[in-house]
């Protein structure tokens, strides 16, 4: 245990549905270190926000953190009660939602509900609390703060909720933030200025952050490292120099192969074939093997653990692809 | 919301406001409703005598008709019944205890209802389970029998009769607020309190009963009128309200032994009494209905 802020240790996510147990996030290993940035990609369904909820503890029945460490400041998370982890909770992480038009209460002013969390985790007075609002806003890009203090949430658009998401979630100057697909609802031009914002505000206040997103091209913007999880494991796991540029996993390339490219003109996009197989009867080897284009007798009978390609690389496959 | 409320210009130039005045069954409601509340206010004090002040009847004027069928007086506009007493007065004065009951057993089970509700549409698992069997079984008798069978185990009185209502009431309101409650569970407002570490009294309380409160004010409104119902129908089958305090419904029970004799006003006045209040009361209900759920729009 290093200087890291988090580490992940084995880190099982189960549901138990009444058609069978769901593996959701079956074994992840990975660590953050104090500012940085971790990208973890894959497609819908791959475990990858429970992740983030798992390190939260919010996984709601059926679900259930079956075993492993999160260890987070020296603390192990889920050996927290309710009331301990509460005061974790909004104060040392806040999380960002996907969809800014839920994830402000329609009723209150984004006054109240920036004051929420100051009021739960600080001893400021009204006066501060009002002070440090506009200073948030004023953070976050929105223009003439004080005269909209006293808005709704209807009052702004998308892409401003999501500046005040963010503003919430910086509130209480936290270690670490897990934006969970934070620009998906927006359309692209706000994307791009979302995510500008997010990296700039993250680097000023030395803040770890955990951005879980389906979008390569959004962690290859943002991330320091990458994490890529197909069917609940991570199969790949690096910088991101190592994910972009070096990969060899044959699931990110083909991740990274379906992104349009400019430089070069291509007729078709390539795309990985085959669909995601169901999580409840994944194959008994490597979960990707029957869309796998280079698939080997091994990979169908035997599961690939994660082994080091070069320092700091990994990938969870038996034939890396050679570059 | 209170910022909208406060701010009274903003409140007359609202849509709300616009539909209510194009829409004639809430206005014909509302003035239904407001006639009745200044009945219950005021009608104690514009009337020549109160009915349960004994010294104040005359038994010489038994069963006088309305004033305008031939041996009526012009001292009982809508006649009087065995005892002498004035009819209006009695109307006046059941009026009053049928509306106070209607209310307080709304906001009696409404708030019982709404806590459970609100408790097994966030908790969920056992919580639910349970508190919505009950439920679920109460639904299976006819109110007015669960009513019925309380009522005779509990005795007459006023006390008893708003218990009674609000054990068969709050399952309605229960099972509203806690659907309101799933779907407002899934918005991420909510899991974002969550994250914020906000603790799950706190959420419901600030959150999510804010945000349900809108069909609890419709199912509330139309609840009144079938509360003062039930009450009637109690009050009519002779378990209701004591015979000092007689409601609209015992006044039609008084009344309904003499119908046939030809004596039919002691019941047939309270009796459409008791429809004009429960009609005014859905017609606002149903505007309500209509434009609080953005669903029906």
């Amino acid at each position: 245990m290093d200087n890291g802020l988090l580490h992940i240790r084995g880190l099982k996510t189960y549901f138990h549905t009444f058609g069978g147990v769901i593996k959701a996030v079956d074994g992840v290993n990975f660590s953050l270190n104090e500012g940085e940035i971790l990208g973890v990609v894959g497609e819908s369904g791959c475990g990858k926000s429970v992740v983030g909820f798992s390190i939260m503890g919010l996984i709601d029945a059926p679900g259930r953190i079956e075993s492993g460490e999160i260890r987070f400041n020296g603390a192990n998370l889920p050996d927290l009660d309710e009331r301990e982890m509460r005061k974790v909770r909004g104060k040392e992480i806040t999380m960002i939602f996907q969809d800014p038009m839920t994830s402000l209460n329609p009723l209150y002013t984004i006054q109240a509900q920036m004051e929420e969390v100051m009021k739960l985790h600080s001893t400021m007075n009204a006066e501060q609390r009002k002070k440090r609002c506009i200073e948030l806003l004023d953070d976050v890009g929105i223009s003439q703060p004080a005269s909209r203090l006293k808005n709704y949430p209807h009052q702004f658009s998308g892409g401003m909720r999501q500046r005040v998401i963010i503003a919430i979630a910086l509130a209480s100057n936290p270690k670490l933030v897990i934006a969970d697909e934070p620009t998906t609802a927006l359309d692209v031009t706000i994307q791009s200025q979302i995510l500008k914002l997010m990296k700039r505000l993250v680097r000023e206040h030395h803040t770890a952050m955990i951005l879980i997103t389906h979008d390569l091209a959004v962690v290859s913007e943002m991330a320091d490292k990458i994490i890529v999880m197909y069917c609940g494991r991570i199969v790949e796991k690096g910088t991101r120099d190592n994910i972009i540029n070096r990969s060899r996993h044959p699931y990110t390339l083909g991740l990274l192969s379906s992104i349009p490219n400019l430089a070069s003109r291509q007729k078709r996009l390539s795309q990985i074939p085959g669909m995601v197989p169901n999580i409840m009867h994944l194959p008994p080897g490597c979960a990707f093997a029957p869309r796998c284009d280079y698939v080997q007798e091994k990979c169908r009978t035997h599961r690939p653990e994660l082994a080091e390609l070069e320092p700091g690389h990994t990938a969870a496959c038996y034939f890396p692809v050679e570059r | 919301m209170p910022d909208i409320i406060k701010n009274n210009q903003d409140f007359w130039a609202s849509e709300f406001v616009h539909n209510f005045r194009g829409n004639s069954s809430a206005i014909i409601g509302s003035a239904i409703i407001i006639f009745f509340i200044f009945l219950v206010v005021f009608g104690p004090s514009l009337v020549r005598q109160n009915p349960y002040d004994i010294a104040s009847l005359e038994l010489m004027d038994a069963y006088k008709p309305p004033v305008w069928l031939p041996g009526g007086d012009i001292k009982y506009i809508l006649g009087t019944d065995g005892q002498g007493r004035d009819l209006l007065a009695s109307i006046v004065y059941g009026t009053r205890i049928s509306l106070l009951i209607g209310l307080t057993a709304m906001l009696c089970s409404s708030l019982i209802g709404a806590t459970l509700g609100l408790i097994a549409g966030y908790y969920g698992g056992r919580w639910d389970g349970v508190i919505m069997r009950i439920a679920d079984v109460q639904l299976s008798f006819p109110s007015l029998l669960i009513a019925l069978f309380l009522m005779s185990a509990f005795g007459t009185g006023i006390d008893k009769v708003l218990i009674a209502l609000t054990c068969v009431g709050w399952v309605v309101y229960a099972r509203t607020v806690r659907g309101s409650t799933l779907s407002e569970k899934q918005k991420e407002y909510v899991q974002a309190a969550q994250a914020a570490g906000l603790p799950n009294r706190k959420i419901i309380v600030r959150h999510i009963l804010p945000n349900v409160l809108t069909p609890l004010i419709v199912v509330a409104t139309i609840q009144i009128g079938t509360f003062i119902l039930i009450e009637a129908s109690l009050s009519f089958l002779g378990v209701g309200v004591p015979i000092t305090k007689p409601s609209l419904g015992l006044l039609v029970k008084n009344g309904f032994d003499v119908l046939l004799s030809g004596l039919w006003w002691t019941s047939v006045f309270p009796g459409a009494v008791i429809m004009f209040l429960v009609f005014g009361i859905n017609l606002l209900g149903d505007f309500l209905r209509d434009e609080l759920n953005p669903r029906l729009r």
